[in-house]
């Protein structure tokens, strides 16, 4: 175990990627995100790795391309409109099969305050195709520097991009922290990566060669819908032993919630308060927003009376939670939007009328607290 | 008498098919690369960054690593490979539609940046791939599929001199515009290829060569006619060299 410091969850995240092995970031300012940049402009000359500040970012996910084809492990940090940018990006790295760590600061789309509101676009997908990202959520500063870590081993394992996403609220608080250093198991090396032809056969970065097609190739077709399966294939890989979930009380829960990150901090002391007042709450936190932990939650809510989920968006994650289960639970809502966390209160006061009939015409016990 | 090879294919291309039409001079312009590659003894030290358009059927011509990069987006790509890996040669290859329009900022800041890559901008006046369309460097007067009564600039704007606004870039250390009109400037073209890269190892900042090509399928012309119309683009911007690292002759 190295040494606890007190420091700042965008720093944070930034200096995990550095432990990680990161030496190329490229960024672009922007609130409440600028931290993890201005940290690694500090830090890259120190160890000798680059940090680019390019024109927009736009430009800092193509450096991000270009950096990942030779073989770095390489990261960037945005939010919102940043992200936005990024999409068509990301999505090329998907299907290039290169490896990136991006840190989604996510804030509201009007203001900067603390949001959810990036949950489709991380999880679902924000640029065109078919493929998926690793979403991880850390709800606190020394699991934003864990999951930092293990995101660029994720990346590279499976060749794909993966999301840390905390919020203005998160990346902006500061807790003890350390740095151990544990690392993942080793990888293989990167034999696909351009770094000079020497010694070996060209290797080219593209999706047609990827999808089997070489020079006069007359499958295209047929070559990329293997190819797009072939992904698939690697998603499934991932939804078998990368989903994570964290349960607090959920056991023997009567009344689960469901919440990530800032919104699930806020959860856990509501749910504490809810256990002194007699009624039998717990919480499941999602750790992988994608994969998401679809198993674990259909298994506690079928001992439930009611499950809530709670996010700081009008209800996304809430859509997964109803697919998940099935049904056969009543589900209820609460949302937060504009850059309000919800308080321990109104969590509270949700779950205790989670369990009550629902009113005609509300999607939801907790709507409209 | 002993028959001998005067003519070959250079190393540095594989032996796949060509992808373009009769006579486009896309070939001529990929075929140099792979000449000046091997006689500088680059193979296993290049990396090229392919654009978007016909030019990306390159991947698969060159024999040495490549990279495929989003539309417009091969400069920002190649600064990533050169600045993790400063010791490769990289250099892009872009239509105009790719650097002129969407790929702009892209190669403005690159340059701007005084980045060690090298740009090659293939110039056809035109959106080749897909079908014809008014490109940014489209010429006043040309008929396009957008621009069906010739390109009017008080209507679709004047065409972009982004080769004399590279030049202005602080950081740009070569900039030229050549053509492939005419054996003598297929061998200007060659020379100024080797320029650029040579500018790009001895460190001394951004290097990028506009290079005019035919397009005789969405001009509508012979392949022979369309070197003739050239000329046109040749008479709207002149070749040479418009930038030369200090303290170098012309
Ligand atoms: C973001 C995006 N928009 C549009 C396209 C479609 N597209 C493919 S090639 C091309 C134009 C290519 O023209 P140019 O760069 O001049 O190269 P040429 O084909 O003439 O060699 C376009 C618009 C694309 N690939 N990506
Ligand atoms: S469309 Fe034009 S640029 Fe493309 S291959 Fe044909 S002639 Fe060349």
């Amino acid at each position: 175990m190295g040494e606890r410091r007190l420091m700042m969850c965008n720093e944070v995240v930034a200096e995990a990627a550095i432990v990680a092995g990161c030496r190329f970031f490229a960024g672009y300012p922007i609130s409440p995100a600028t931290e993890v940049l201005e940290y690694m402009a500090r830090r890259m000359r120190q160890v000798g790795g680059t940090c680019m500040l390019p024109e927009s970012e736009i430009s800092a996910i193509n450096m991000l391309i270009g950096a990942s084809a030779t073989g770095a492990r390489v990261m960037s940090a945005t939010s919102g409109p940043g992200w936005d940018l990024m999409q068509e990006g990301v999505r090329e790295m998907a299907f290039l099969q290169l490896p990136c760590v991006i840190v989604d600061v996510s804030r509201a789309p009007i203001g900067i305050g603390p949001s959810q509101g990036d949950y489709f676009q991380c999880t679902k997908g924000g640029g065109h195709g078919d493929y998926r990202l690793i979403v991880l959520a850390p709800a606190t500063v020394q699991e934003s520097a864990d999951l930092t870590r293990k995101a660029f081993w994720l990346a590279d394992r499976y060749r794909t991009p993966v999301v840390v996403l905390t919020d203005a609220a998160l990346g902006h608080a500061s807790e003890p922290v350390s740095f151990p250093e544990r690392l993942e198991p080793a990888l293989p090396p990167k034999s696909w990566a351009v770094t000079g032809a020497a010694g070996r056969r060209p290797n080219r970065v593209n999706t047609e060669d990827k999808a089997g097609l070489g020079g006069d190739s007359r499958e295209i077709w047929g070559g990329f819908e293997a190819f797009i399966r072939e992904l698939r294939r690697k998603y499934d890989e991932i939804e078998a032993h990368e989903t994570e979930v964290d349960s607090f009380l959920a056991e023997d829960a009567r009344i689960v919630v469901v919440a990530f990150g800032t919104s699930a901090r806020v959860t856990r002391t509501a749910v504490r308060e809810a256990r002194k007042r007699g009624i039998a709450a717990g919480l499941i936190r999602p750790i992988t927003l994608w994969p998401f932990p679809s198993a674990a939650i259909a298994e506690m809510a079928q001992r439930a009376e009611a499950v809530l989920t709670v996010e700081m968006n009008t209800g996304q994650m809430v859509e997964d939670v109803e697919r998940a289960v099935g049904g056969r639970t009543p589900v209820r809502f609460l949302g937060r939007q504009g850059g309000v966390v919800p308080s321990p209160d109104e969590v509270l006061a949700a779950i205790e009328a989670a369990g009550l009939p629902v009113r005609e015409g509300v999607h939801g016990a907790a709507q409209g607290l | 008498m002993a028959l001998h090879k005067v003519f070959d294919r250079p190393a540095a291309l594989t032996d796949a098919l060509y992808a373009y039409c009769p006579g486009c001079t896309h070939g001529i312009a990929q075929r140099l690369f792979g000449e000046v590659v091997e006689e500088m003894g680059l193979i296993e030290r290049a990396v090229a960054v392919i654009g978007s358009g016909c030019l990306s059927a390159s991947r698969q011509v060159f024999n040495f690593d490549t990279v495929k990069a989003l539309h417009g987006r091969a400069p920002s790509v190649a600064t990533g490979i050169k600045r993790a890996h400063p010791e490769l040669l990289v250099f892009t290859v872009q239509g105009d539609g790719d650097l002129a329009g969407i790929g702009a900022a892209d190669v403005i800041h690159a340059a701007t940046r005084g980045e060690r890559i090298s740009t090659c901008f293939m110039n056809n006046a035109t959106f080749g791939m897909t079908g014809g369309q008014m490109g940014p460097t489209t010429l006043p007067g040309q008929k396009t599929t957008t621009t069906p009564d010739g390109r009017d600039p008080l209507l679709d704007g004047h065409p972009v001199r982004i080769t004399e606004m590279l030049a202005m870039a602080q950081g740009a250390a070569y900039v030229a515009r050549t053509a492939l009109n005419l054996p003598t400037n297929v061998i200007r073209t060659k020379m100024a290829i080797r320029r650029a890269f040579e500018t790009q190892l001895a460190g001394l900042g951004f290097s990028v060569l506009e290079i005019l090509s035919a397009c005789p399928t969405d001009w509508h012309l012979t392949p022979v006619e369309a070197l003739r119309w050239m000329e046109h683009m040749i008479a709207a911007a002149p070749l040479g060299e418009l930038k030369v690292p200090e303290g170098r002759a012309r």
